[in-house]
């Protein structure tokens, strides 16, 4: 029997299960963010040329370990327990099937620590693209599985728990925005995590020596048509917090919910193909069919994501304004609770994902621009703009407002709460541009040592470099100490936060 | 509301601020739409397009063959060849190393052709930043016409193991 307890601060009636569901999803998530986190200082500290801090081998070892732990499991751990609060908890609803909830969750707990011993292990120094035929353990690759299908069963989840909500009478008519948002990942989700078995499978059986050989540019295609929509789950994911955090910080509803849900699916529509925005200076594929693909497409997802972003903002004013803030145009932009960490982390995620993400990615996301920044450092600067400074921001946001509804514990540490977006924020935001300036005169990313000392014929990049490459490094402390502010105080609240009834 | 289901009439008509962004940023994304496939009919520097399949033996012996007749000198162990401009060009990718040194005339139009016989690399010509990927199988034709002399570096940008910042090649126009 399902048992309940109505949270006092939302009103939101919340079930056991999926509480349990959240907190464990939401708390491995957090730990996993710490060693990503660490393993990203380690990478801003070896490509900091004063600081050079790693060896060769260890540089790519944990390379391949800070994708796989920040980008994979972080991101994905947190937004399975996003998917239970949507889907069950502001439905007022049951987990469904929570058994199968558990089982999915070993099975991505299981699979990403395999990985990590595995890569700890020396066994797959292959970057978490493996771009065939670089050869990482099979276990590598059984790791990918496991947890890939772990997190499938969640997002097939997502819609058993909205029938069940719907046939059970928890809610009528339509669903609410965060959880239409939601509906709009686990969608793209299906179909991204489909293609990662069809490409998974057959390279694990390669890695095997059971299928003989693997096409390099197939398994360029059909892994991002993993790679890239997976990025499309967690910008629906983010713009759905940013929709909940206005509500529940200040009330503040979207001001027209037609257009914000029209947004979504435009993005369901328009995303699943832009993939190819990855291939666009390799052979194989023809320039029409890049050009379909990354930009008529993908324009129309940019134009969803440029909606987003004025809703999000129009509701902060709207709401304020009927609060009474009208003085001039600005007097509401004042009155924004600036001191809140959820809604700072949630208004500077906006920022840095429009401006220094979304941007950067439609430029560079151009054929002949591409062809001058493909491969450089540019494009993780591009990319700690999105999944970064913008998906990241947001879910450590969110996370101040779960440790109270979810976890029913008091922040501690309330002053660092408040500075950590700022200090995040600006320190990603600094790693992101000197990333791109650098990028910008050709400095290549996944390298360990652009003097080149020990090759034949070195190149000696334009001095001025050593500006952006160390920005990168000084903006890589800042935002490391952005990250363990975040995780000293949810960890800190989750064990030693005072009680909330 | 985001966390609530929407009031009864949620279909609502758009406000007059709400119309004017939504034009603005649909003319803007149409407007960089457009501006791709322009750019690649009207512009002169464009990812090249031309690719065959191609064996790492096959492409090897060709690029053996075009080393044999057109060397005039070595660095380091690598030879460096000049070619002429009427025949194809074959430059090979392997761990860790571009080979062979190649030696271009200003102003001449060369159709280089790029392989692997290993993994995956990335072609970065420096310093003028132009990157293309690398791939084992297929033979990627680049037609170029160098514009200024000198010394060019290649530099590997996608990892390829150990010494992949190792991997390094040289590039001359004279
Ligand atoms: C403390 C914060 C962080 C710092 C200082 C940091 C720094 C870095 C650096 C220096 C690189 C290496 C780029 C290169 O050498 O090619 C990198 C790569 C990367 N980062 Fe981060 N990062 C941070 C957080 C994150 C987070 C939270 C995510 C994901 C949500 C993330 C995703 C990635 C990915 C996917 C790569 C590319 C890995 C590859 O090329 O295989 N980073 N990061
Ligand atoms: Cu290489
Ligand atoms: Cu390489």
């Amino acid at each position: 029997m399902a048992e309940f307890r109505t949270c006092p601060e939302t009103g939101l009636k919340i079930e056991r299960n999926a509480e349990n569901l959240i907190k464990w999803n939401v708390g491995i998530a957090v730990a996993l963010l710490a060693v990503g986190g660490l393993f990203g200082l380690l990478m801003a500290l070896t490509r900091w040329p004063s600081v050079h801090l790693l060896p060769a081998d260890f540089y790519y070892r944990f390379l391949t370990l800070h994708g796989i732990d920040a980008l994979l499991a972080w991101v994905l751990f947190f937004e399975m327990g996003l998917i239970y609060f949507t889907s069950v908890v502001i439905l007022n609803s049951r987990a469904v099937c929570p058994r199968i909830s558990w089982l999915a969750f070993g099975l991505m707990l299981v699979g990403g620590v395999l990985i990590n011993i595995v890569v700890l292990l020396g066994k797959a120094d292959v970057m978490f693209t493996s771009y065939v035929p670089l050869r990482a353990d099979p276990l590598y690759y059984i790791g990918v599985i496991l947890f890939a299908v772990g997190a499938l069963i969640v997002f097939i989840l997502f819609f058993a728990n909205i029938i069940n909500a719907r046939r059970e009478g928890a809610y009528d008519g339509t669903l609410p925005l965060g959880t239409f948002g939601l509906l709009a990942a686990s969608i793209i989700g299906v179909v991204t995590l489909l293609h990662g078995a069809v490409i998974m499978i057959p390279t694990l059986l390669w890695s095997m020596g059971i299928l003989p050989s693997l096409d390099a540019s197939v398994y360029r295609l059909i892994f991002w048509g993993l790679g890239h929509p997976s990025q499309q789950i967690n910008v629906c994911a983010m713009v759905a917090v940013w929709y909940m955090t206005a509500y529940l910080v200040m009330g503040a509803k979207p001001v027209n919910e037609k257009v914000s849900r029209t947004a979504f699916v435009l993005y369901i529509l328009f995303i699943n193909v832009a993939s190819e925005h990855h291939l666009l200076v390799d052979p194989a594929l023809s320039t029409w069919h890049k050009i379909v693909n990354t930009s008529y497409v993908m324009h129309l997802a940019v134009f969803a994501s440029m909606i987003h972003a004025f809703c999000v903002p129009a509701s902060f004013e709207s709401t304020l304004r009927e609060k009474g803030y009208t003085a001039g145009a600005f007097e509401w932009l004042k009155k924004v609770p600036w001191g809140n960490p959820a809604f700072s982390a949630v208004a500077l995620s906006i920022v840095i994902f429009g401006f220094l993400g979304g941007i950067t990615g439609v430029v560079f996301g151009t054929e002949q621009f591409n062809m001058i920044r493909h491969n450089t450092f540019a494009i993780p600067g591009h990319f700690h703009g999105t999944v970064v400074g913008g998906t990241t921001l947001a879910f450590m946001g969110f996370t101040y407002l779960m440790l109270p509804t979810i976890f029913r514990r008091k922040l501690i540490l309330e002053g660092w709460a408040k500075a950590q977006p700022y200090v995040f924020g600006i320190g990603v935001s600094i790693l992101s541009i000197g990333m791109m300036a650098a990028g910008s005169f050709g400095v290549p990313r996944r390298h360990w040592d652009i003097t080149f000392a020990g090759a034949s014929f070195p190149y000696a990049f334009d001095p001025s470099i050593d500006v952006f490459m160390t920005m990168v490094g000084l903006g890589g402390v800042l935002a490391a100490a952005g990250g363990v502010m975040y995780i000293v105080v949810a960890l800190g609240s989750i064990f030693k936060g005072e009680k909330v009834a | 509301m985001a966390l609530e289901k929407p009031e009864k009439d949620w279909w609502k008509p758009l406000t007059k601020d709400e119309r004017i962004w939504i034009a603005v940023a649909l003319v803007w994304m149409l407007i960089s739409f457009f501006y791709m496939p322009y750019a690649h009919i009207a512009g002169s520097q464009n990812p090249p397009d031309e690719t065959y399949r191609v064996s790492p033996e096959q492409f090897s012996s060709l690029v053996d063959a075009m080393v044999e007749k057109y060397q005039v000198g070595e660095e380091q162990g690598v030879p460096v060849v000049h070619p002429d401009p009427s025949e194809p060009v074959y430059l090979k990718s392997s761990m860790w190393e571009w080979y062979p040194i190649l030696e271009l005339e200003k102003g001449k139009t060369y159709r280089i052709h790029l392989s692997s016989v290993d993994i995956q690399h990335g072609f970065s010509l420096l310093p003028l930043n132009l990157n293309l990927m690398v791939l084992p199988g297929y033979d990627y034709v680049m037609e170029i016409t160098p514009m200024e002399s000198g010394e060019y570096h290649i530099v590997c940008n996608e990892y390829c193991g150990l010494g992949h910042h190792l991997m390094v090649g040289k590039l001359y126009v004279r």
